[in-house]
Formats: structure tokens, C-alpha cells, sequence
């Protein structure tokens, strides 16, 4: 194979690392969705107690998300050929 | 397709000479980026001043406004923080408030601060400067009991110690690619469902369904992003109030 054609190839696959990097994101989803859901399941059996557990989901939502944007920017970095990678 | 990322290109308005201090060279130029935040900045200011110049017992509409924005920070931090979270409102409010109305901004086809990393990573590293500064200010040399949980075997402890040295370095990571990463990541997205809607149309036939239902697609992307402009401001300053209440309320967890 001669340069040309495997830069070719390499210009391409890159892509395809870029996808794959955003796959991350499935855990990300998968979490919000427990989180979300478990905070329901417990603000629907004691709506009083509802409101005072707000901020904590919204902290368990921030570290969760965290991850999931941990993957889309290590996609960004594949995709824009950052100087480090 | 029209490129998603334009939007995020910065360009000068108003051009300053360069300067050299010390073998850095120094560039105040006016961006697109600093005359959003100032924007924000006077827009801001401009919603305070009308809304509190003329306060009374019983408050207007404007007042009410103002009150709500004020008490949601105040309640979360005196919730978060306890007693001393009086002394950081200043701090907690003015970052909820800058990153909120840049984010709004940002929703009204302007520009977006905070999708640029220069901006959050300035907020995160002024935020986790302030929790080292307080944190050694009160406790001294008590600030490294931060990563000694209480009441934990010594032979766990070798295996935790390092984790929470890393969970602590991470933070400031953290916080600045969740604001830029939400921002950014939003706007491509709306970019993208602009760009199948031209498309779209201009195939015509089932191309038109492609466009008029990414048409549909972006009216809701739109409030969802509205909520998370919302959402992420108040989420970094929940963040800010856990990691200043990490450090003033030492042993106290």
C-alpha cells in the first residue's frame, strides 16, 4: 500500500474512533436513567420528603453527566486532529 | 451542509494593539466572545437595577423576579454550606448569574460564552482557588483531613487516600468540561438539525418530511436547551457550594 491511500484510509478511520469514543455515553444514559427513575420511584411514595432531595439529584445528575461528556469531548479531540492526540 | 462549529469561531470587533510583558504577548482585542459576556454582564446589571431601584414592603412583578433568583441561591447555599454559607453567596451568586445569562445569551443566535473552554476553565479554576484558599485559610494543615474519611480501617485507607486526592484534582477538570461540553454539545446539535431542514427541503418529495419534521425536532431541542442553560448554571453553582462546604465544614461529614 503506498502512502497516499493508507493516509487515506487513516483520514477515514478516524471517524469511525470518533464514533466509538462516543459510546461512552451509553453509561452516562444508562445512570441518568437509574437516577432519574430511582428519584421518582422515591418522590412518588413520599412526595413531602420530594422538594429537600432535589439538589442531591441534581449533583448525582452533574457527576453522572460528567462522564458522558468526559466521552464526547474525547470524540471532538479524534474528530479536530487535537495537537495532543 | 453549512459547518456547526462556525458558530464557535471568535473573531475581533474591536482591535487593540499587542504588548509584551515579560516575553508573553498580550492581546486585549474586543472578541465576539468578550462582547457576549459583557452583554451578559450589562444585561444583567440593567435586570437588577429596573427590577429593585424602587423596592417595597409589598413587591412588583420585577421585584418578585429579582427575589426569587436571589432566594433560590440563597436557600441552596445556607442549605449546602450551613451556617457560613452567608459569606460565599456574593461568589455563588455572581457565578450563577454570569454563566445563566451567558448561557441564555447564547440561546438568542448571538454567541456563547461558556462554549468556550478559556471561560469555564477560568470559572472552575477561580472556584477550586477559592476552596484551597478557604480551605487552608480555616483549617491550616487541617485541610488535608479532606482526604481522610473518618472512621475507616487504616489498611482501606492506603487503597482510599488516593482515590480522593484524585477525586479532588478531577474537580476542577469536571466542572469545566461539563459547562463547556453541555453548551457545545447543544449547539452542534441545533446546528445540525438547521442544516437537515435546508437539506431537506431542497431535495423536495420525502426530502420535504425529513425537513419539516427536523422543524419539529428543533422547536423541542430548543427548550431543552433553554432548561439546560438553566440546569448547568445552577448545576456549577450547587457544585461550587458542596466543594466550599467540603472545606469549611472539615470532620464535620
Amino acid at each position: 500500500m503506498d502512502v497516499q491511500s493508507a493516509t487515506l484510509i487513516a483520514g477515514g478511520l478516524k471517524y469511525i474512533g470518533a464514533g466509538l469514543a462516543t459510546l461512552g455515553m451509553i453509561g452516562a444514559g444508562i445512570g441518568l436513567g437509574i437516577l432519574f427513575g430511582n428519584y421518582y420511584v422515591g418522590a412518588l411514595r413520599n412526595p413531602s420528603a420530594a422538594k429537600t432531595q432535589q439538589t442531591n439529584l441534581f449533583i448525582g445528575m452533574a457527576l453522572t453527566e460528567a462522564l458522558g461528556i468526559f466521552a464526547f469531548v474525547i470524540a471532538l479531540l479524534i474528530l479536530f486532529n487535537a495537537p495532543s492526540l | 451542509m453549512a459547518d456547526p462549529l462556525h458558530q464557535f469561531k471568535i473573531e475581533k470587533i474591536v482591535e487593540f494593539p499587542t504588548f509584551h510583558i515579560g516575553g508573553v504577548t498580550v492581546d486585549l482585542s474586543i472578541t465576539n466572545s468578550v462582547m457576549a459576556m459583557l452583554i451578559a454582564v450589562g444585561l444583567t446589571c440593567l435586570f437588577f437595577l429596573l427590577t429593585t431601584a424602587r423596592a417595597s414592603i409589598i413587591p412588583g412583578r420585577g421585584q418578585v423576579m429579582a427575589e426569587g433568583v436571589f432566594g433560590l441561591i440563597d436557600d441552596m447555599a445556607d442549605s449546602i454550606i450551613g451556617h457560613d454559607g452567608k459569606q460565599f453567596l456574593p461568589y455563588v451568586l455572581t457565578l450563577f448569574l454570569f454563566i445563566l445569562s451567558c448561557n441564555l445569551l447564547g440561546m438568542f443566535t448571538y454567541f456563547t460564552a461558556t462554549s468556550q473552554i478559556a471561560v469555564t476553565l477560568t470559572l472552575a479554576a477561580m472556584t477550586i482557588l477559592l476552596v484551597l484558599a478557604v480551605g487552608f485559610i480555616r483549617n491550616g494543615l487541617g485541610f488535608f483531613k479532606l482526604f481522610v474519611p473518618s472512621g475507616v480501617p487504616w489498611y482501606i485507607l492506603i487503597v482510599l487516600v488516593p482515590i480522593e486526592v484524585i477525586a479532588f484534582i478531577m474537580r476542577p477538570v469536571t466542572l469545566t468540561l461539563r459547562l463547556f461540553g453541555n453548551m457545545l454539545g447543544g449547539h452542534i446539535v441545533m446546528k445540525v438539525f438547521a442544516g437537515f431542514i435546508v437539506t431537506g427541503l431542497t431535495l423536495g418529495g420525502l426530502g420535504a418530511l425529513i425537513g419539516v419534521a427536523s422543524m419539529g425536532t428543533i422547536v423541542a431541542l430548543t427548550t431543552l436547551e433553554f432548561l439546560v442553560a438553566y440546569l448547568q448554571a445552577f448545576v456549577f453553582a450547587v457544585l461550587t457550594c458542596v466543594y466550599l462546604s467540603d472545606v469549611v465544614n472539615i470532620g464535620h461529614h
